[in-house]
């Protein structure tokens, strides 16, 4: 609970005693090309791996004289769609791109950067954790939908190539039903956890006491905690939002 | 001037700052000694606000810091200037970069300025030809340097130095004590420096002040220092065989 109240603290010391609003432009578009251009590659890899194995695994589980092919295509779009392109990349992310605010934090305050920066009477927290959590809120949405987009690419290319199912199956598969809410619902569980990832991933790395050693472990924790964070705030979105899938 | 008020301070119930009151002179190098441990860093931490003291107020030319309001705090570190023991530069940053940066933030003075201002006080510390260069190119004493020139480039009134010379050869360290005080007479400047190398106290310490086990043991000039009879001091003075040869002697 102390934790708790200290990283709501936090979150509230990044709108106080801001700085000039050009100082954060240039910052925010700095940490707009670490957290998310330079994660499009993994993204791309994971996601093309992800929509393969999907369609492969869904089309043997599915062939059944009575379960008509294209249904294998609107399973993997319904799971890339609600599921995959944003939980699954959203751990990911939680991977590269937390571990590496926290270590870069962690690092500027075993070193003084972070006093230095707070006897020149600039409010760290605001000017070295805003840009990254408004450039993670903006970028990561961003990211889910290239990691939808090339999801499903990858279960066509899959299905051509391994003919579980024919091309011609898939496309009428993914058009089968389609109900635009999901890509709204994606997008917003996008912007919770790009949320949450940056901000946790922040926090430990902002707090850390001690050396090297401890970088490595705030890094890790906020690993842990951004997937905890992920997981929980995935459950109550799908609790609050699902219902609405069906409107 | 800055007033340090019966200020005390503790960790998980151990006392690391007892009672100590002090008065940094305008223009004067100030010094801080004492052995490692004994709350020297704590101190210099609860002056310039990086901790807050249990009890105890800190003044800068009349205007309480300590419970100031978040304003009038920002303002007055915004006159302060400090080098870290670290140097603590922005390792992303290149060398010009970092000494431009608190102008960056804090002013608005066109960049041909400010480019001027970072040349002016990277010459003042010595240093050239090294505005491109990164904090991983450049050695201990140039980053120490370099720490100066950052803490210089907005001309503030107050000028902090925590432990300026650890790390260094003799011969760098005696530069940078130097720069420090010539730094502090041609500026005015409030300067507090944080040490326990004693040839930095003699070198450049104008006043000096002695702290052992969180509490206030001696004040004096460094032209006294040799006469206490403070057991503590005399102590921590002579340590050094050097130091004892020189006592010898006198």
């Amino acid at each position: 609970m102390k934790s708790l109240g200290k990283f709501i603290l936090f979150i509230g010391q990044l709108f106080v005693r801001r700085e000039s609003f050009s100082t954060y432009v240039n910052l925010f578009f700095e940490e707009c090309i670490k957290v998310g251009y330079k994660s499009i590659f993994i993204i791309v890899i994971i996601s093309v791996f992800m929509g393969a194995v999907t369609t492969v695994q869904t089309a043997y589980n599915l062939i059944a004289p009575y379960i008509a092919d294209p249904i294998v295509a609107l399973v993997v779009r319904d799971m890339t769609l609600l599921e995959l392109a944003p939980t699954i990349m959203a751990i990911i992310y939680a991977g590269k791109v937390g571990s590496n605010l926290s270590s870069e934090l962690g690092t500027m305050r075993i070193t003084e950067q972070i006093d230095a920066l707070e006897v020149m009477g600039i409010n760290s927290i605001s000017y070295l954790a805003l840009p990254k959590i408004l450039a993670s809120i903006t970028m990561f949405p961003a990211l889910v939908i290239i990691s939808g987009f090339v999801t499903i690419y990858g279960g066509y290319i899959t299905s051509v190539i391994t003919n579980v199912i024919t091309g011609t199956d898939y496309i009428a598969g993914i058009q089968m039903d389609f109900n635009p809410f999901q890509v709204k619902f994606a997008i917003i569980k996008a912007l919770v956890f790009g949320f949450l990832v940056a901000a946790i991933s922040s926090y430990r790395g902002y707090y850390v006491v001690g050396g090297a050693l401890e970088v490595g472990k705030a890094s890790t924790g906020a690993v842990t905690n951004s997937c905890i964070g992920i997981i929980v705030a995935d459950f109550l979105l799908a609790y609050l939002l699902a219902p609405l899938l069906n409107i | 001037m800055i007033e340090v008020t019966n200020i005390s301070k503790s960790f998980d119930g151990k006392q690391v700052l007892e009672d100590i009151s002090i008065v940094f002179a305008k223009g004067k190098v100030n010094m801080i000694i004492g052995a490692s441990g004994t709350g020297k860093s704590v101190l210099l931490k609860c002056i310039v606000g990086l901790l807050k003291p249990d009890e105890g107020d800190v003044c800068y030319d009349n205007r309480e810091f300590t419970r100031a309001n978040k304003e009038l705090q920002t303002e007055i570190r915004r006159e302060m200037g400090m080098l870290f023991q670290g140097g603590a530069l922005f390792d992303s940053e290149t060398v010009e970069e970092n000494v431009m940066f608190p102008m960056n933030v804090l002013t608005k003075q066109p960049l041909q300025e400010k480019i001027e201002r970072v040349n002016f006080c990277l010459e003042r510390v010595g240093l050239e030809n090294v505005n491109r260069k990164m904090p991983s190119e450049i050695s201990g004493g140039m980053k120490k340097r370099v720490g100066i020139a950052r803490a210089i480039v907005t001309n503030p009134n107050y000028l902090f130095c925590d432990e300026p010379n650890s790390g260094l050869d003799p011969q760098t360290s005696i530069r940078i004590d130097n720069l420090i005080k010539d730094i502090t007479d041609e500026y005015k400047m409030t300067t507090v420096v944080v040490s326990h190398d004693m040839n930095s106290v003699l070198q450049s310490g104008d006043h000096i002040n002695f702290i052992h086990e969180g509490r206030m043991l001696w004040k004096g000039t460094s032209d006294q220092i040799g006469d206490t009879d403070v057991k503590e001091l005399n102590d921590f003075v002579f340590a050094g065989k050097l130091m004892k040869v020189v006592k010898d002697k006198i």
